[in-house]
């Protein structure tokens, strides 16, 4: 029987997964965008799971939503990417070094 | 062990595999193949939680237009890899601490103690009959009407954002501009010439 802490640590798993993949990627925007996915699908997988054992349907609900917001995310950032790489020619963060902060 | 227990750990196993290849591999192309099969293993778990209509959303919004989108921008940005790795190794072990250290916290909390089966009973599997497709469209349109409206302009907006930062006019393109072409009035397109009859 699968219980409801199967499903939670699956997503915990996942998630660190994506955190370390945030530090070690950290000179590769295309990667780093893809962790971040990574990690809404972990946060996703909690919601369905919490709404199945619940018997709840307002966890799917907020999927719904968290895939709405993923979408429209990643279609802003990949286009910010695009800018960067027509306007500096390269999207490597060692490059991004305008502002001096 | 149940046939299902197996099918989630098959499932489980596949997709921390994948995930772990999206954050090692060096070609960014092979992450986000490697983020597809995430995706798709995840939608098969969601199978597994009776959420038909969010895997099927998942695969089609996902792996048909998120991922697709990311491969185009892989492929034109024309990414050299040989660079990105530097750092790779000095980050490697505060990464992994900090990974390890928050999955065991949240393991901790996660694991049989608060959520074993006693607490959390699974329910009782819904027959064929039940739709979840109709139950989540009745929750959407009806308790849920407003914030979905605001998800549309979410996605508005997004669309909007993501083609005026693209758009770029090129000035050695001819291009209509209907805004004139709509202002224009008689005078501008027709003179009426007034000239005397030449005699034979």
């Amino acid at each position: 029987m699968i219980s409801l802490s199967h499903y939670l640590t699956l997503g915990a798993l996942l998630f660190c997964l994506s955190v370390v993949g945030i530090f070690l990627n950290r000179k590769n925007v295309i990667i780093l965008l893809m962790s971040i996915e990574l990690m809404l699908l972990a946060v996703n997988l909690n919601f369905v799971a919490f709404s199945h054992f619940l018997s709840d349907g307002a966890g799917q609900i907020f999927v719904f939503f968290i895939l709405t917001v993923a979408a429209a995310e990643a279609a802003i950032g990949l286009a910010i990417l695009v800018v960067l790489f027509r306007n500096r020619q390269t999207i490597n963060v060692a490059d991004l070094d305008e502002l001096k902060g | 062990m149940s046939f299902e227990l197996f099918v989630f750990y098959v499932f489980a196993a596949i997709l921390v595999f994948a995930a772990s290849r999206v954050i090692t591999v060096r070609n960014p192309i092979f992450a986000a193949m490697f983020l597809v099969l995430a995706f798709f293993t995840c939608a098969g778990i969601w199978l597994l939680l009776e959420a038909e209509f969010l895997a099927i959303t998942l695969v089609l919004v996902y792996v048909g237009a998120v991922m697709v989108l990311f491969l185009f921008v892989v492929m034109m940005l024309d990414v050299n890899i040989e660079p990105k790795r530097e750092g790779y190794v000095t980050y490697l072990p505060v990464g992994l601490l900090v990974g390890a250290i928050m999955l065991l916290e949240m393991v901790f909390l996660i694991t049989q103690r608060y959520f074993k089966s006693e607490n959390f009973p699974a329910p009782e599997r819904a027959g064929a009959e039940v739709s979840n497709t109709q139950e989540l469209g009745r929750l959407l349109y009806s308790e849920y009407l407003f914030q979905f409206e605001i998800a549309a302009v979410i996605l508005l907006v997004a669309i909007v954002a993501a083609i005026a930062l693209t758009l770029r006019s090129r000035p050695e393109t001819k291009y209509q501009k209907p805004s004139e072409q709509i202002a224009a009035t008689k005078e501008q397109r027709l003179r009426v010439v007034q000239m005397p009859s030449e005699k034979r």
